[in-house]
């Protein structure tokens, strides 16, 4: 009887520790996160970044994004139907994290279709068919360029553009801005400066509902 | 004769000491993975299937109390003593590069932590098995007294 109360006792007080210590962690963490957000501002939004939504919204959603990310895609549409659900008071700032490999050359298309005004579309496109372009978490270039051939754009300039150094420029500074604000995962969220407490959609969703009820009160 | 008496043999006591050193180096191999963040390497892996099911196999041998536990621990603890061994040759540097089994994802050789300024994860291993392997076959010496 006795040994079974050590060793529950002795269970209970381990497992309480680490109870107590992923929370303690956590909220380091959370809070580490939210000043480094706080104290890189600029680094958030520059005025090179891809946009939708009217350009007073009281809210900003910055995403940090890889084309050839499966959660970007699976997040795409859910950050739609928030944005929808709220029109003219959300606003979206995407920002480019190609982590995988290759991916920084799609992005780099997708630089180039924003020249000729078809960023969405083609980001959208190439959402739809991901699984025909990436392979093992590596993007295939020229599957996404073949693709991309398919909606109407002028790919001679694309060329041009996609290899500018504009783009180049663009690319740096997005990859750049990520690691000062230790973007480590795509997709990662920022509602008005701050970042996701931890990664969720509920987490978004909640995020944006609060700045949405700070905007209206003030 | 221990069992005779209402004291706590000395053999439980030495199993549930191994169990305990378990049981913190599995909560903490999850806190570092979970919680932290690390992504375990593949050695790491190899590590973590040997210690996880010790804080199982040793419960189980503790209620009620079966000294033969250590015929069905002791493997998981040499093996685990092995891969933590090798890892621990990997990060110091006394196996050669070419040697390296694992080049995708993250490297084995990669030190990710260092506290005091020489305590790594592979060396914690190398502990924890250690102390376990000990503990299982001064049990072992015990009961066959």
């Amino acid at each position: 009887m006795k040994q079974k109360t050590i060793f529950i006792v002795t269970a209970m007080a381990l497992l309480l520790v680490f109870v107590a210590g992923m929370l303690f962690y956590t909220g380091q963490k959370e809070e580490a996160a939210r000043q480094l957000a706080e104290t890189n501002r600029a680094a958030l939004m520059r005025m090179h970044s891809p946009t939708e939504g009217k350009a007073d919204a009281p809210v900003v959603i910055v995403e940090f994004l890889d084309p050839a990310c499966g959660t970007c895609r699976e997040f795409y549409p859910l950050v739609k139907q928030i944005m929808a659900g709220h029109p003219d008071q959300i606003r979206i700032v995407l920002r480019y994290a190609p982590f995988h490999p290759g991916s920084d050359q799609v992005v780099a298309m997708l630089e180039g279709a924003r020249r000729q005004g078809k960023f969405w579309v083609a980001l959208e496109t190439l959402f739809a068919s991901q699984p025909n372009w990436t392979e093992h978490h590596t993007a295939n270039a020229e599957a996404a360029w073949q693709i991309l051939g398919g909606i109407g754009l002028n790919m001679e300039q694309m060329n041009k553009d996609m290899n500018s150094a504009e783009t180049a420029r663009v690319i740096t500074q997005d990859l750049a801005d990520a690691k000062t604000l230790n973007v480590t995962m795509t997709p990662e969220y920022f509602v008005n400066g701050k970042p996701l407490p931890s990664f969720g959609f509920e987490q978004l969703q909640a995020l944006v509902d609060q700045a949405l009820a700070d905007s209206q009160a003030r | 004769m221990d069992a005779m008496t209402n004291t706590t043999p000395t053999g439980w006591t030495l199993i549930f000491s191994a169990w305990l050193i378990a049981m913190v180096s599995t909560l903490g191999a999850l806190f570092l993975g979970e919680v932290m963040g690390y992504t375990p390497c593949l050695l790491c892996w190899y590590q973590r299937i040997a210690m996880f099911p010790l804080v199982l196999v040793l419960a189980a041998g503790l209620f009620p109390f079966d000294p033969r536990v250590v015929r069905y621990a002791l493997p998981l603890a040499l093996a685990g003593l092995g891969l933590a061994l090798f890892h621990l040759a990997l990060t110091a540097g006394w196996i050669p590069e070419n040697l390296k089994p694992c080049e995708q994802g993250v490297p084995c050789s990669n030190i990710p932590v260092i506290w005091f300024g020489f305590v790594t994860i592979p060396l914690l291993s190398v502990l924890s098995f250690s102390f376990i392997t000990g503990l299982l076959l001064a049990a072992h010496l015990k009961g066959s007294k």
